[in-house]
C-alpha cells in the first residue's frame, strides 16, 4: 500500500521506468494501480536508436511485474515522509 | 481503488503490446479483464532484425495472456504511417528475467 500511495502523490511527474527486459521508457506518469501497473503519457524511449520498437506509441501501460527501477526526480523525493511512511508500515505489517 | 488495468480507453483503437518473450505485437484491442488477459483483432507481430527490414507476419484474432504482458502502447497511426519499416534495422527485444 506504502508504494501505492507514494506513486499516487508522483502523478504528473517525469519519470524513466526500466523494464526487466532492458527497455527504459521515459514519460509523464498518468496512473498507477494496486499492482504497481504504470501509465505513462508522452513517451520517448531512452535509448531509441538500440529500441526502435516504439517509436509510434507516446502513451503506454507497464504491467507493474515487469518494471525493474522507476527513476524519479530527485525534486520529487521527500525522504523525511518516505521514512515516516515505512516507520507506520513495519509496525503495522 | 481501481480493480483491474485501466485500459477501457484504448478498446477498439489499435495497440502495440509487447511481450516477455520480446515480441512486438500490433492489433486492435478488443477485450480485457483483471489479470490483463487481452484480445487483439486484425493482429500482427513486428519482427525486428539487423540483416533486414521489419517483417510483419499475420496473426489475426489472438488472446494474449496478461503474465506474458510487459508494455501495451497506444499506436499513434500518424507517426505510425511515417515510419519506413523496411528501412528499419534493430536486435529484436530481449525477454524479461525476472
Amino acid at each position: 500500500m506504502l508504494f501505492f500511495s507514494y506513486f499516487k502523490d508522483l502523478v504528473g511527474r517525469e519519470v524513466t521506468v526500466e523494464l526487466k527486459n532492458d527497455l527504459a521508457i521515459r514519460g509523464t506518469l498518468h496512473s498507477v494501480d494496486q499492482y504497481l501497473n504504470i501509465k505513462l503519457e508522452n513517451t520517448r524511449v531512452v535509448d531509441q536508436e538500440k529500441f526502435p520498437h516504439m517509436l509510434s506509441v507516446r502513451n503506454c501501460f507497464i504491467r507493474g511485474s515487469v518494471v525493474r527501477y522507476v527513476q524519479l526526480p530527485p525534486e520529487g523525493v521527500d525522504i523525511e515522509l518516505l521514512h515516516d511512511a515505512t516507520r507506520r508500515e513495519a509496525r503495522g505489517g | 481503488m481501481l480493480g483491474g488495468p485501466g485500459l477501457e480507453s484504448v478498446v477498439d483503437q489499435i495497440i502495440s503490446v509487447i511481450t516477455n518473450d520480446g515480441r512486438n505485437i500490433v492489433g486492435v484491442l478488443k477485450g480485457f479483464d483483471q489479470a490483463t488477459n487481452i484480445i487483439l483483432d486484425e493482429s500482427h507481430e513486428r519482427v525486428y532484425s539487423t540483416k533486414e527490414g521489419v517483417q510483419q507476419l499475420v496473426l489475426g484474432l489472438y488472446i494474449i495472456r496478461g503474465d506474458n504482458i510487459s508494455v501495451i502502447g497506444e499506436l499513434d497511426e500518424e507517426l505510425d504511417a511515417g515510419l519506413d519499416l523496411s528501412e528499419l534495422r534493430a536486435h529484436p527485444l530481449k525477454p524479461v528475467i525476472h
